[in-house]
C-alpha cells in the first residue's frame, strides 16, 4: 500500500489516542515483557568466553569472538618508542576529549591517538540530552534512584554516586567553555524529562547536545597543547614485567606503518560495539565502535562486566532503506509523541525505560501488529505530528531541525507524516569495569565512557551517557595525570600476549580471527 | 510474523524493481544499486573507505563531498552518508582542506567581539558572493552569519549555526580565504562563555552538594540493603 494510505491511521486515531493515559508496568510485567521479547534474552545469541580474566561469562557470540580473537602483534615486534607521553588517550570521541582536556589542564603531557578523525564518535550524534539534577525540586539522589531503577538496580553504587553529584559542575565547566545549552526565561538551565526518569532534568541544545558539546571540546583540544595522532588504530597495549600498562601499538591507517607510543598511563576511550550488528540488528552506531578497547583491555588481563546486555534504542529509522538504523531521537517521545501499531493503538508508556519500550515495539511486529516495508523490515509509527498538534505548528522545526532535516534530505515531513522506527542497537550497557578513579583492575590502565561499564547496569538511562563522558572522561583524566607525576616510564614489552596465547591454543584457537576489528567490513569483495 | 497481513506493506518500487545505475567516483565508472547512500555505494564499488566517514548519521562532517547530476552543469555539496546515489551521478570526497584555525583561551578573552577582527582578520573582507550559503549541506544562511558576526551580532550567529556539522564545505568556495564555519564556532563559543547569562539556580545546586544538603539522604539510602533499597525506588515515580 501507499505509505500515506497506511499512515491515514495515525492521523485518524490521534484524538481518541490523546485522550488515553498509560500507567507504568509493574516491576514483575516489566521483567515479563523484557524476558520474553528483548533480544538479551534470545538465549542462542549468547555463549561463554573460554578463557581470560571473564572465563565463563556470558556474552554476545559476535563479541566472544573478537575478545577471543589474537593479536596482530607478531614475536620480534620493534617496540622502540616513537613517541613518549605522560598520558595517551585512546579515542576522540566525548570522553577522550574530556580525559585530554583535563590531564592537560593537570599539567601532565598528552597525547590523543584516533582511528578516525578527532571528534568522529557516537558523541557528536547525541540528540536527547545530558541528565543533570539542576532543578530545584530535583536532586543528585533522586537521579540515582531513577538511573539505579532504569539499571535493574546493578549499577555500581560508588560509580553513580560520583556521577550524579558531579553533573552539576560539568555543567558549569560546560558553560565556561561556551557551550549553549537551552535557557529558561529566567536564565537557569531548561530541563526536558527524560524516559526513566521521574523529573526533568534532561540539558539539551536543541537536539544538538551532542554536536554542540563536541564542536566545544574539539576546538578545545585544537586550542591547547595535546599531541594529536589521527587515523591511527590501537590494535595492541603493552605491558611491563609486572603486566602494568606502559603504552600502546597503532597502526597509522594511512601509511600502514606501526607507530609505538610509550606512556605512563594509557586512558582508552574507545566507545561501543554497534558495528558489530549483535543479532543482525541495524545500528545508530558511527563507523568506528567496533568495541576495540574491549579486545585489547581483555588481552592485558582487565575484568569486564556486564557483557551480557545491550541496549536497543526503540526508534531506529525503518523508512527509507536510506536511514536504516539512524536514530528518531526520544526527545519525541519526552515531548509527547506516541508509538501506534498498525491498527492505530498505543501499546506502552512511550517514557518507560529503552529496554522495556524496545521489547513491546518488539512484541507488536511479532504479534503482527507491526506495519512492514518490500525490502523485509518491520516497525511501528511515531506519531511526530502530533507534536505540531499538541504544542502549534512550527513545534517539530523548532524543537528538531536535525530530526526535521534528516528526513527533508529524502522529501519526508515528518511534522506532517509520522515516522515507522525499530529498535536499533544503541549501547554497549557493560565494559571494562573501573573504579571511581576510572582505573581497571590493570594498574595504569584507564578506561572512560562507553568502553567501561558498572555504572549504568543492565539498562541505561537516556541522558545518563553524555553526563558519563563528561565525569569519567574529567577523572580518568586527572588520576592519570596524578599517576604520571610520580613515576617513571615502564618498560614496553607484549609478555602479556604470551599467556593469552598459550590460553588460545589450549582451547584450538577457535576464535580465528584477529582483533580488534578496527572497522567493519563493509567493502564489498569481487 | 504471526499474522501474514498484506494491508500494513508499504509500496517500495524501487526494493520490487531492484535497479542498478551507473555513477562516477572520482572519474571512474561503477554500477551501483540505485538509491543508496553515496558512503554505501564507495562499499560496494570497492573502496576501503578510512577517511570520508565518521558518524554515518548526518552530525560529523567527516563525509563531505561533491556531487553534480546527469547533464547538469552545477556541482552541488552534500554529505555523503545523507545523499542517494541516482544514474549518471558523478560523486567526490572532499580532501581535507588546510584552513587556518585560530588558537585563543576562550575563558581569559577581554574583548571577544574586539578579538575576532585579531583572531580572524579576514572576516570583515567577504565580497557578498554567497558560495558559502549555496555550498552548506545544513542550509544556513553562512553568508548572513559571517556579516553578522562582524558586526558583532553574536546571539544570532550562534543560534544559525546550531546545525552546522563542521564538514568545511563553505571554506574552499570563498574568495576571500575565510573559513566561515571556524569563524562561527569562535562567536558561537564566546556568546556562550562571555555574553550569555549565567544560571543561578546551577551554583545554587553546586553548593548545595559542597555544603552536604543531601548527606543525610545518602547516608540512609547507602545503608539499605538490596530489599529496602529496591522497596525504596519503587516509591520514587
Amino acid at each position: 500500500m501507499d505509505i500515506h494510505a497506511l499512515q491515514q491511521i495515525v492521523h485518524q486515531t490521534r484524538d481518541a489516542r490523546r485522550k488515553q493515559t498509560f500507567s507504568k508496568l509493574s516491576p514483575a510485567d516489566r521483567d515479563q515483557l523484557i524476558h520474553k521479547y528483548h533480544p538479551d534474552f534470545r538465549e542462542s545469541a549468547f555463549r561463554p568466553l573460554r578463557f581470560g580474566p571473564n572465563v565463563g561469562d556470558k556474552t554476545a557470540i559476535e563479541l566472544a569472538t573478537l575478545l577471543e580473537g589474537d593479536s596482530s602483534v607478531t614475536d620480534g615486534f620493534d617496540l622502540t618508542p616513537d613517541y613518549t607521553t605522560d598520558v595517551l588517550v585512546v579515542g576522540g570521541g566525548g570522553a577522550g576529549c574530556a580525559a585530554a582536556l583535563h590531564a592537560h589542564t593537570a599539567g601532565a603531557k598528552v597525547m590523543l591517538a584516533t582511528k578516525l578523525r578527532l571528534g568522529d564518535s557516537n558523541s557528536v550524534m547525541a540528540q536527547g540530552g545530558m541528565q543533570i539534577s539542576v532543578a530545584p525540586e530535583d536532586s543528585p539522589v533522586t537521579h540515582f534512584v531513577d538511573t539505579l531503577k532504569g539499571g535493574h538496580m546493578q549499577n555500581d553504587h560508588q560509580l553513580l554516586k560520583v556521577m550524579v553529584e558531579e553533573g552539576p559542575s560539568i555543567a558549569k565547566w560546560l558553560l565556561s567553555l561556551g557551550v549553549l545549552f537551552d535557557r529558561d526565561g529566567d536564565g537557569n538551565l531548561h530541563v526536558k524529562k527524560g524516559g526513566g526518569s521521574s523529573k526533568p532534568r534532561l540539558l539539551t541544545c536543541s537536539d544538538y547536545t551532542g554536536l554542540e558539546i563536541m564542536r566545544v571540546l574539539k576546538d578545545e583540544v585544537l586550542n591547547q597543547d595535546i599531541q594529536l595522532l589521527e587515523f591511527c588504530a590501537a590494535v595492541e597495549l603493552t605491558s611491563d614485567e609486572n603486566g602494568n600498562c606502559t603504552g600502546a601499538i597503532f597502526k597509522d591507517l594511512d601509511n600502514h606503518r606501526n607507530v609505538v607510543v610509550a606512556a605512563k598511563s594509557v586512558i582508552l576511550a574507545t566507545g561501543g560495539i554497534g558495528r558489530l550488528h549483535i543479532q543482525g540488528f541495524p545500528t545508530s552506531n558511527h563507523y568506528g565502535a567496533t568495541g576495540d578497547g574491549l579486545c585489547l583491555s581483555y588481552r592485558l588481563g582487565a575484568k569486564l562486566v556486564h557483557i551480557d546486555t545491550f541496549q536497543y534504542h526503540p526508534s531506529g529509522a525503518v523508512y527509507p532503506e536510506q536511514l536504516i538504523g539512524a536514530l528518531v531521537t526520544e526527545g519525541i517521545r519526552s515531548e509527547g509523541g506516541h508509538l501506534v501499531n498498525a491498527k492505530g493503538e498505543r501499546f506502552v508508556d512511550e517514557l518507560d525505560t529503552r529496554d522495556v519500550v524496545s521489547a513491546s515495539i518488539i512484541r507488536e511486529c511479532e504479534e503482527g501488529r507491526g506495519i512492514r516495508t518490500m525490502s523485509g523490515r518491520v516497525g511501528v509509527w511515531l506519531d511526530t505530528p502530533l507534536l505540531d498538534v499538541a504544542q502549534g505548528p512550527g513545534t517539530m522545526k523548532k524543537h528538531f531541525p536535525a530530526m526535521m532535516l534528516q528526513f527533508e534530505r529524502f522529501n519526508i515531513d515528518i511534522s506532517k507524516d509520522p515516522v515507522l522506527i525499530f529498535p536499533t542497537l544503541h549501547y554497549q550497557n557493560g565494559g571494562v569495569k573501573i573504579d571511581t578513579n576510572s582505573e581497571t583492575n590493570v594498574k595504569n590502565l584507564f578506561v572512560a565512557g562507553e568502553a567501561s561499564g558498572g555504572l549504568h547496569g543492565r539498562n541505561r538511562l537516556m541522558g545518563n551517557s553524555l553526563l558519563d563522558l563528561m565525569v569519567f572522561g574529567k577523572r580518568s583524566g586527572l588520576a592519570a595525570a596524578a599517576r604520571a607525576a610520580s613515576m617513571l616510564q615502564g618498560t614496553l614489552t607484549v609478555g602479556h600476549l604470551k599467556g593469552f596465547r598459550a590460553e588460545a591454543k589450549k582451547h584450538g584457537r577457535v576464535s580465528g580471527v584477529v582483533s580488534p576489528m578496527i572497522l567493519p567490513p563493509y567493502t564489498r569483495k569481487e | 510474523m504471526a499474522q501474514e497481513d498484506k494491508e500494513n506493506i508499504i509500496d517500495q518500487p524501487e526494493v520490487l524493481r531492484h535497479k542498478m545505475v551507473t555513477v562516477e567516483i572520482a572519474g571512474k565508472k561503477y554500477e551501483v544499486p540505485e538509491g543508496i547512500t553515496i558512503i554505501k555505494a564507495l562499499w560496494y564499488s570497492g573502496q576501503e573507505v578510512v577517511r570520508g566517514a565518521g558518524c554515518l548519521g548526518g552530525f560529523c562532517g567527516a563525509c563531505a563531498a561533491y556531487y553534480r547530476t546527469k547533464d547538469d552543469p552545477k556541482v552541488r555539496t552534500c554529505l555523503a552518508c545523507q545523499m542517494a546515489v541516482q544514474d549518471g551521478m558523478s560523486i567526490t570526497m572532499m580532501p581535507p582542506f588546510p584552513a587556518r584555525k585560530a588558537t585563543y583561551d576562550i575563558r581569559t578573552l577581554k574583548d571577544p567581539k574586539q578579538d575576532l577582527f585579531n583572531l580572524y582578520p579576514e572576516a570583515p573582507l567577504c565580497r557578498n558572493c554567497n558560495a558559502c550559503t549555496e555550498a552548506c549541506p545544513q542550509k544556513i544562511d553562512v553568508r548572513e552569519g559571517v556579516w553578522k558576526a562582524v558586526f558583532g551580532d553574536f546571539k544570532s550567529v550562534s543560534e544559525m549555526f546550531m546545525d552546522c556539522v563542521m564538514c568545511g564545505l563553505c571554506t574552499p568556495v570563498c574568495i576571500a580565504d575565510i573559513a566561515p564555519n571556524l569563524v562561527a564556532l569562535y562567536v558561537s563559543r564566546a556568546q556562550g562563555a562571555h555574553f550569555t547569562e549565567k544560571p543561578v539556580g546551577l551554583d545554587i545546586r553546586i553548593n548545595e552538594i559542597q555544603d552536604g544538603r543531601f548527606n543525610d539522604e545518602w547516608t540512609k539510602l547507602l545503608k539499605m540493603n538490596e530489599k529496602e533499597l529496591t522497596d525504596h525506588c519503587a516509591t520514587v515515580k
